[in-house]
């Protein structure tokens, strides 16, 4: 009974617990919530990874209602992949979560702070699920909408400027999705996924097709960030709380880009969006120039996130970029980077957040000396940049090494060529915190401060670990990736 | 039993790593721990020795990171003359950072001897791994973990090599040696090591030259000109560091790395065939030449000593390029011939440096009559340099000369003869000036050359203060090295059988 409604509970729970936590609006109600709803959904989502390995994908009628008149929800390898995702990086961040928070926000905001974390994580998990496309702009609002509060809460008053900007750019980014699904309902009657991949085949050489296609890609782009659409993301990285920015870099773009794979695969058709549209050739383009500008430009950053929120522009190029070579093993290291990155920028963000609760400031000025203060934190955090390097031995090295393949398959070398020099500029950008974080003497304020509490080292630790030992042994996420590139790729071939 | 050996080889010094910082505030016991991991590594990479020379291959089969992608270990004989010179150097090195370490009241020597030891195990990682992304994993691991090593004094300078180090290495390595890999695993469908090579047949001539390129300008650490550079650059650090750049671990893992892949991944019959390699031979006798003109003009020792370096390692890069058994013996016999010889000539500039302050050639007059254990160790160091016997380097040289004559290549043996008369005249002065000029008068205090990234001027230590030698440490690791580079020429056979039996098609 409960295993059949999983796909439904995934969602519903942290709904559910939102509410609860904004109506009781007590700090300590509210932190434990939401610890327990991030750990069933790790459950959850779990047992509809085995399940659609074991058997297929799943259906799911919301209400009752059979599709494609009611609200499908459909779980296959890609968002099962996705949702595992999402519901890892949750559980892991909230253990961490309470010192980071009361550190860095007014005691009568962190109850907010969990009712908003709850509703982003409905908001995502509702979009990798639903297999309706006015469901899924539905669960876009509730994730963008609770991302722009939880920047917002963000200490620094700038935050509330990024948040500003992020709110104008995402419903930009929202009314083209809505614009697009618009017109692809008036063309086939369906909003569900599967309905409107079979319909969609009859009326695709319509401009409204094409222009569908223009919005939803320009839409969900900026979602994404694809460079360059991506300039509301930096600030919002750099002065959202801690805990948010470990989260919206690890799973917000993730999921977007899920949703860009749903479109652009499963229901346009890799044969309509690859063989008849100049599509590959501009996110080729769009994607190097992500790779290099972004990274170039991280390299200038004098403010810790901000770095690495360019770096995520990066290496969202780098997802794109696998898109764009849209053959097996390109697919396979979009798809597998997707966790690869989450795991290495999500440890990279908390060994941020750590010193930035102990030390209380996020420029790089402000590290210098930390590396022989916080020992610890920072050696996570240079093996995780080692990890966004692609040293082989980490999980970036896996997907370099699949997007690497995937180019020299499709005769395009010098893409591997591209892949591998912008990498090294992460060299520059991670070389240069290890430089002032070991070499300089420690300022005043750096002289004083002790070691992170553990609550905060076990998790960014975790994700380290998860950063190597999935480097060592990338059978099971090269493997699930794969199924999943194949599942997408099955039109194309 | 093999197999557990090759395991055991990498997992003591990793051990080590892990005991040295619990032991970090006895140095006694910590240093213990060094030498006593030194010393079973030792005996664990010797007794692999005789399985290998009567025909065993151990494996130790490992884990699969992802479909085609296996870390996996299998001693072949070059790797096992590799591993056995890297840990027996280890023991000598260790031995004389004691010496050095403490002499010069170093900071951070605990974190000093834990990269060290990581640095050991990646280089027995790269010397047994049985296919090129295992080689590829440890070859990276290698440069990062001398990274903090080459930043050790922590200054500016130190910091400014520290950037030059790991662009170049990690550059070249990344750009172009990881995509060598992947095409190359496209092309031949395996990455594993074979006889014969695994490009044999899959490539074309062009194609082969390309990848060729890729692989010799992407292993910086073999230091072909012009990606070089981070050897001087590295000078700033420790002696003993230097010594593990240049002897034990780093420029071997890369001329072994080149050695191999010529060996295995093209397979020599097949580049010989081909006809596209020949521009290697080219780029190797100008390295050679040109680093020899420019160690000619260094006053620094160590930056002489550098340069030097570079264009031994291209010796070992020629003779592969001359692609006839018979010099790929002398390769092999090479990357252990300098490394004995190139780590006695740096034990030595630490030894002045430590005891007399002084780093430059010019202020070294008569500095042999004070410290003639040091400077004789220097002198047989340098007639192997040049190729003198009886000393190591002559055999090796021997091989090469053999090689190029036998294939009618008159191009190496014009650049090795050339290199010798440079070599001659970069090595033999220093010798000159230390045993047979005056000593110059010092007055206290006018010692301006000190301090060449090594802050420690005790200007009332300058030479001439009256010092003697270098600590008994240092002195012994000294006379260690510059002994088995005389032993080597005398009793070759174990170096030559591990070197022949590279040569031999059968596995």
């Amino acid at each position: 009974m409960i295993l059949d409604n999983l796909p439904a509970l995934q969602v519903v729970i942290p709904l559910v617990g939102a509410t609860i936590c904004a109506l009781i609006d007590r700090r300590r109600v509210a932190w434990p919530i939401a610890l327990a709803i991030s750990l069933v959904g790790i459950v959850i989502s779990v047992a509809l990874l085995a399940q659609v390995l074991a058997g297929g994908p799943i259906s799911y009628a919301m209400g009752g209602w059979a599709p494609p008149y009611g609200i499908e929800y459909r779980v296959d390898v890609v968002n099962a992949y996705i949702l595992v995702l999402v519901s890892v990086i949750g559980a892991v961040i909230m253990p961490y979560a309470p010192r980071s928070v009361a550190a860095e926000l007014a005691e009568n905001k962190q109850a907010w702070f969990y009712t908003m974390y709850l509703l982003n994580l409905t908001g995502l998990l509702g979009m990798a699920i639903t297999g309706d496309a006015f469901n899924a702009f539905v669960f876009l609002e509730i994730s963008s909408l609770s991302s722009y509060v939880m920047i917002a809460l963000g200490r620094d008053r700038r935050a509330l400027l990024a948040a500003y900007q992020y709110l104008i750019l995402g419903t930009i980014g929202a009314t083209f999705y809505v614009i697009g699904v618009g017109l692809l309902y008036a063309m086939t009657g369906t909003l569900n996924f599967v309905d409107m991949a079979e319909r969609i085949v009859d009326v695709e050489s319509s401009r409204s097709v094409l222009a569908a296609l223009a919005f939803l890609t320009v839409g969900i782009s900026l979602k994404l960030a694809l460079f360059p659409l991506h300039v509301w993301l930096p600030n919002a990285y750099a002065y959202a709380p801690s805990v948010a920015t470990v989260f919206l870099a690890s799973t917000a773009t993730k999921v977007a880009v899920y949703l860009f794979l749903r479109f652009f695969f499963s229901i346009f058709g890799a044969r309509f969006v690859y063989a008849d549209l100049p599509l590959t050739e501009i996110l080729l383009v769009l994607s190097v120039a992500a790779m290099f500008i972004a990274s170039i430009i991280a390299i200038f950053q004098d403010d810790v996130k901000r770095m690495l929120a360019y770096s995520s522009v990066a290496q969202i190029g780098y997802m794109t970029l696998g898109i764009g070579i849209a053959n097996l093993n390109g697919l396979t290291g979009t798809i597998v980077h997707l966790f690869n990155h989450a795991v290495t920028k999500g440890a990279l963000f908390m060994a941020v957040g750590a010193v930035v609760m102990r030390v209380g400031r996020h420029d790089l000025e402000g590290l210098a000396g930390i590396g022989r203060r916080m020992p610890v934190t920072m050696a996570g955090f240079v093996i995780a940049g080692l990890s966004l390097i692609g040293v082989p031995g980490t999980v970036g090295f896996v997907s370099k090494w699949y997007l690497a393949a995937g180019a020299f398959e499709s005769g395009a070398w010098l893409l591997s060529f591209l892949i591998m020099a912008s990498s090294f500029l992460a060299v520059v950008y991670v070389g240069r915190v290890v430089e002032i974080a070991w070499f300089r003497e420690p300022t005043q304020a750096v002289a004083s401060v002790e070691e992170a509490p553990l609550s905060l080292i076990i998790p960014t630790w975790v994700l380290v670990a998860a950063s190597v030992v999935f480097g060592l042994d990338a059978a099971f996420t090269a493997g699930v990736a794969e199924r999943a590139a194949e599942a997408l790729l099955a039109g194309i071939l | 039993m093999d197999s557990t050996l090759v395991l055991l080889a990498l997992l003591v010094p990793l051990v080590a790593a892990v005991l040295i910082p619990l032991a970090g505030g006895q140095p006694n016991l910590r240093e213990g721990i060094t030498l006593a991991s030194a010393g079973i590594l030792f005996v664990i990479v010797a007794s692999l020795v005789g399985p290998v020379l009567s025909g065993a291959r151990p494996e130790l089969g490992g884990f699969e990171v992802l479909p085609g992608l296996v870390v996996g270990f299998r001693v072949e004989p070059l790797g096992m003359l590799f591993g056995l010179v890297a840990s027996t150097l280890w023991i000598v090195n260790s031995i004389y950072s004691i010496g050095y370490m403490r002499g010069n009241g170093e900071p951070r020597q605990t974190q000093f001897y834990v990269c060290f030891a990581v640095a050991i195990a990646a280089t027995m990682g790269v010397a047994f791994s049985s296919n090129l992304f295992t080689l590829f994993l440890f070859y990276e691991v290698l440069t990062l973990s001398t990274y903090p090593l080459v930043t050790h004094n922590g200054n500016a300078e130190a910091r400014a090599a520290g950037r030059v180090y790991l662009m170049l290495l990690l550059g070249t390595s990344m750009l172009l040696l990881l995509p060598a890999i992947i095409w190359t695993g496209i092309l031949a469908g395996t990455l594993d090591f074979a006889p014969g090579g695994i490009l044999a047949g899959k490539a074309g001539p062009v194609l082969t030259g390309v990848l060729l390129g890729l692989f010799v300008f992407g292993i910086g650490k073999a230091g072909v000109m012009p990606v070089h550079y981070w050897l001087p650059a590295a000078m700033v650090a420790p002696t003993p560091v230097s010594a593990l750049l240049h002897a034990v671990a780093v420029v071997k893992a890369g001329v072994f790395t080149l050695t191999k892949v010529v060996v295995y991944v093209f397979g020599v019959e097949n580049l010989a065939s081909l006809g596209t390699a020949d521009w290697l031979a080219w780029v190797a006798g100008f390295t050679i030449l040109a680093a020899s003109v420019v160690a000619l003009q260094q006053d620094h020792l160590k930056r002489r000593l550098a340069y030097s370096t570079i264009s031994q390692l291209s010796y070992i890069v020629l003779a592969a390029a001359i692609l006839t058994p018979i010099s790929l013996v002398g390769a092999a016999m090479h990357i252990a011939a300098h490394a004995v010889s190139k780590i006695t000539l740096f034990f030595a500039a630490g030894s002045v440096h430590t005891a007399a302050h002084v780093d430059h050639i010019s202020r070294m007059n008569g500095i042999g009559r004070r410290m003639p254990w040091t400077m004789g160790a220097f002198t047989v160091a340098s007639l192997s340099m040049i190729g003198v016997p009886p000393t190591a380097g002559f055999l090796s040289k021997w091989f090469i000369l053999e090689g190029a004559f036998s294939s009618g290549r008159w191009v190496p043996v014009a650049v090795i003869i050339g290199s010798t008369v440079l070599n001659a005249s970069y090595f033999l002065p220093i010798v000159y000036r230390a045993f047979f000029r005056e000593e110059e008068p010092h007055p206290a205090g006018a010692h301006g050359h000190h301090g060449h990234g090594e802050p420690h001027a005790h200007d009332t230590h300058a030479h001439g203060g009256g010092h003697g030698e270098a600590p008994l440490p240092m002195v012994i690791a000294i006379v260690v090295t510059a002994s088995l580079t005389v032993l080597m020429f005398l009793f070759p056979g174990l170096p030559l059988g591990l070197s022949e039996a590279m040569m031999e098609t059968r596995p």
